[in-house]
């Protein structure tokens, strides 16, 4: 038998993006706060610029849960069961993943709310493609845009605006919505190599601008500005000048005294009531089993874990897994379409040895419906974004071009000329969820205690195939304004497991098609909530995180201000 | 630490082994030196040898620099596949001594003897899949590998001297990079040191194999 613990208000399990955003406007409103997390705390001192340690040998990765209940994919109902991956691309820690994520930091635009509607108003409705199984959000942005302020400026995201309540300013993004008023700080500094990439963007008549990015550019609230020294991406911060929550949301909740962190906790089940209400959760730390009593559980572990957590709780009112009435637990699951990509090689140093990965010049005319579709037969589109960031394994690991073998004489001639010469770009794409796509437990692969992994079914269909050819050839056009000599094409991948995950228990006002409501709390157990990218029903051309901590703000809003309803 | 003996046992011990292949006398004892610079901890000597001349030929020493040989990626491999590598161990083990039989087959002598001419032709046929199972598999390996040893941070055992990442021209670590360290006009100063040199890191050092 577990050991009982102590009721209290609220258990948050996983304290990463989403959960620990939440924590803070739940204990800023005087609710007892529980955070179960599976990781540990993580401090600047544990970042060395270690390329090898980050970058290839997954730390901390590499010793945590997560990898050991790694999702298996295969690309559809009767396709074999893809090669596993060694490392999950996830991270547990207090903070989770922000702590070594790339920090864009980017708003959706308004078309990722509406695309269904606004796809059939300008096109018809015989243009969303067959198979998908996308709906309108159930609000806009302008819902959301003041949860993205609050967000903007707890954790500290440095940009440009593009529009402020309408007037448009061409130094930023003049396709985003508009917001309520400029980002707390300017954006990360311009570098060589990205003033040329925006000049020649400009050149093509495209407005490229810097992107936005949880990373301070100055002092802001005790923690100093960014020094781009490189080892940004798959590197926490030795400085805590990435937003990571663990530095910004999380200690600001500690300070309420309302918030109690449990790390090393690792949640294995969550419990439900005769009333088919959820009244806490189980979990297991140091060999211990505990059952943590709560009157409201909130789930934020990551988009495979949120799922999977919900289908390995069976119960007598939810005997296919919580809130899985209706069948909707990993339903319209996509990973997002990021990995087709373009690389280039100049005929010169580019010097981007230093910087990271948000460092960079972005273009988002060929992005979501910023440009006619009348003629094209796909919807969406990617936005494009090139970076100052390297290092020196994967610079020699660079392609050759056709220029020169892989090795030998001639090759270390080639890469010694040409190691700082090239350069990949990040094409993020929009990716629609499809019927044939879902996430459920894997029949046999089990992770150390037994419990089924979860299983991804799931492939890029043709609209996905289509955005990516188009975007490609978007910029191998900007590559080649800017001088490069040679590009190249990657191949787009598939969708196993991934940074970039979505659905499995969306949003939305229809319980038939929709595991949790508008606000995030679940259709058929009421006093259960469910944060990060999981709720979202589709990705835009961008980063998920900050919607994602948007959304998991506005939902423990909610559920602050409707205490009572919701937890009794 | 003194290695002395441990070179010894190591010297004899290679002699021994190339001395069973019948082709003792063949081997210049400056090879032997070289490839004996300090003991495998987790190869024989004899695989060591072998993979030392491997690498040899991947990043050749040549008119453009030093290469694996003197970034000591041999020595790198060997560590990790007493620690983050191991589960490879096997994979390298079978590779080596196909490429050993291999050359013989192929070349009528060990790999380690060849010279540099035919040593590359035995290469690229192990890289086009031939001499032996999942040959062009276990090369891809040796390849990634090797990249990281003469690439990675000194600290692991390979790159040593930073002569990896002088090769091609990583202005190295630095916690701070200003504005005009980013300006394609410049070129930043070599720091040539390794990411545990600084003090911030050098209390949680990470396993160095």
């Amino acid at each position: 038998m577990p050991v009982n613990l102590k009721p209290t208000d609220v258990v948050i399990v996983g304290l990463g993006a989403a959960g620990g955003v939440a924590v803070l406007p739940l204990t800023q409103a005087g609710l007892d706060v529980i955070g179960l997390e599976a990781g540990t705390w993580l401090r600047p001192d544990d970042f060395a610029p270690d390329e090898l340690r980050n970058n290839f040998r997954g730390w901390p990765q590499a010793v945590q849960k997560a990898n050991r209940e790694i999702p298996t994919h295969r690309t559809s109902s009767s396709a074999p069961t893809s090669p596993r991956l060694l490392i999950h691309p996830m991270m547990n820690a207090v903070g989770g993943t922000t702590l070594h994520y790339w920090a864009q930091s980017w708003r959706l635009n308004p078309w990722d709310f509406k695309v269904v509607s606004e796809t059939t108003r300008r096109y018809g409705a015989s243009r969303i493609p067959k198979g998908s199984t996308i709906e309108d959000w159930p609000f806009g942005l302008d819902e959301l845009e003041p949860y993205y302020d609050k967000v903007e400026y707890e954790i500290g995201v440095s940009g440009q605006a593009g529009n402020i309540k309408g007037k448009i300013d061409p130094r930023g993004n003049t396709f985003e919505g508009a917001r309520a008023r400029e980002y707390p700080m300017p954006p990360l500094r311009g570098t060589g190599f990205t003033e040329m990439m925006g000049d020649a963007a400009r050149k093509l008549g495209w407005r490229p601008f810097p992107g936005p990015a949880a990373i301070t550019t100055r002092a802001y609230q005790g923690r100093t500005g960014c020094a781009y020294h490189g080892y940004c991406a798959r590197g926490g911060c030795h400085i805590n000048a990435k937003g990571s929550t663990a530095v910004t949301t999380i200690p600001k909740a500690q300070a309420t005294k309302r918030l109690s962190i449990v790390s090393e906790a690792h949640v294995t089940t969550i419990e439900v009531g005769a009333n088919g209400r959820v009244s806490g959760v189980n979990y297991i730390k140091g060999g211990t089993e505990y059952f943590q009593p709560a009157r409201v559980v909130l789930v934020a572990s990551y988009v495979y874990e949120n799922a999977r957590l919900l289908l390995l709780s069976k119960s007598k009112a939810f005997p296919n897994g919580l809130s899985n009435n209706h069948g909707q637990v990993g339903r319209h699951y996509f990973s997002h379409n990021q990995i087709g990509s373009v690389t280039a090689l100049f005929p010169k140093r580019l010097n981007n040895w230093y910087g990271l990965p948000a460092q960079g010049v972005a273009v988002d005319e060929w992005a979501d419906d910023n440009f006619d579709h009348s003629g094209l037969d796909f919807i969406g589109g990617g936005n494009l974004w090139v970076y100052s960031d390297r290092r020196p394994i994967s610079a020699a690991g660079m392609s050759t071009y056709g220029k020169a073998p892989r090795w030998g004489a001639a090759w270390k001639a080639f890469i010694k000329q040409n190691a700082d010469s090239w350069n990949v770009s990040y094409l993020q794409k929009t990716t629609l969820p499809y019927e044939a796509n879902y996430l459920d437990l894997d029949p046999t692969v089990k992770d150390p205690l037994g419990f089924p992994v979860c299983r991804i079914t799931a492939d890029y269909q043709e609209n996905e195939r289509r955005v990516s050819t188009f975007i490609q050839d978007k910029m191998v056009e900007w590559y080649k304004a800017a001088g490069a000599t040679a590009t190249e094409k990657t191949g787009m991948g598939t969708m196993g497991p991934t940074t970039h995950a979505y659905g499995g228990t969306r949003m939305g006002d229809n319980p038939e098609t929709n595991v949790v409501d508008k606000w995030g709390f679940s259709h058929e157990a009421p006093n259960l909530g469910i944060l990060g990218a999981s709720v979202m029903g589709t990705s835009g051309a961008r980063n998920p995180t900050l919607t994602a901590q948007a959304l998991a703000w506005r939902t423990a809003d909610r559920l602050a201000k409707n205490w009572k309803n919701i937890a009794t | 630490m003194d290695h002395s003996d441990d070179i010894l046992v190591t010297r004899r011990e290679l002699l021994k082994r190339v001395g069973v292949a019948g082709a003792a006398a063949a081997v210049p004892i400056d090879a032997i030196a070289q490839a004996t610079r300090e003991p495998f901890e987790t190869l024989t000597a004899a695989e060591g040898a072998t993979l030392e001349a491997i690498v040899a030929r991947l990043i050749p020493t040549d008119a453009s620099g030093p290469g694996a040989a003197e970034a000591h990626a041999a020595r790198y491999i060997d560590r990790a596949l007493g620690g983050f590598l191991a589960p490879f161990l096997v994979a390298y083990r079978g590779g080596l001594s196909g490429i050993e039989s291999y050359a013989r087959t192929a070349k009528g002598a060990p790999f380690t003897q060849l010279p540099a001419q035919d040593q590359d032709a035995v290469l690229t046929d192990v890289e086009s899949n031939k001499g032996f199972p999942a040959a062009g598999l276990f090369f891809n390996v040796v390849l990634s590998h090797t990249i990281q040893g003469t690439f990675c941070d000194p600290f692991y055992g390979g790159n040593a001297n930073f002569v990896g990442w002088d090769l091609i021209g990583y202005p190295g670590i630095r916690l701070t990079a200003t504005a005009n360290d980013q300006r394609m006009d410049v070129s930043p100063a070599p720091t040539h040191m390794s990411a545990y040199d600084f003090s911030m890191f050098s209390r949680k050092k990470p396993d160095a194999r």
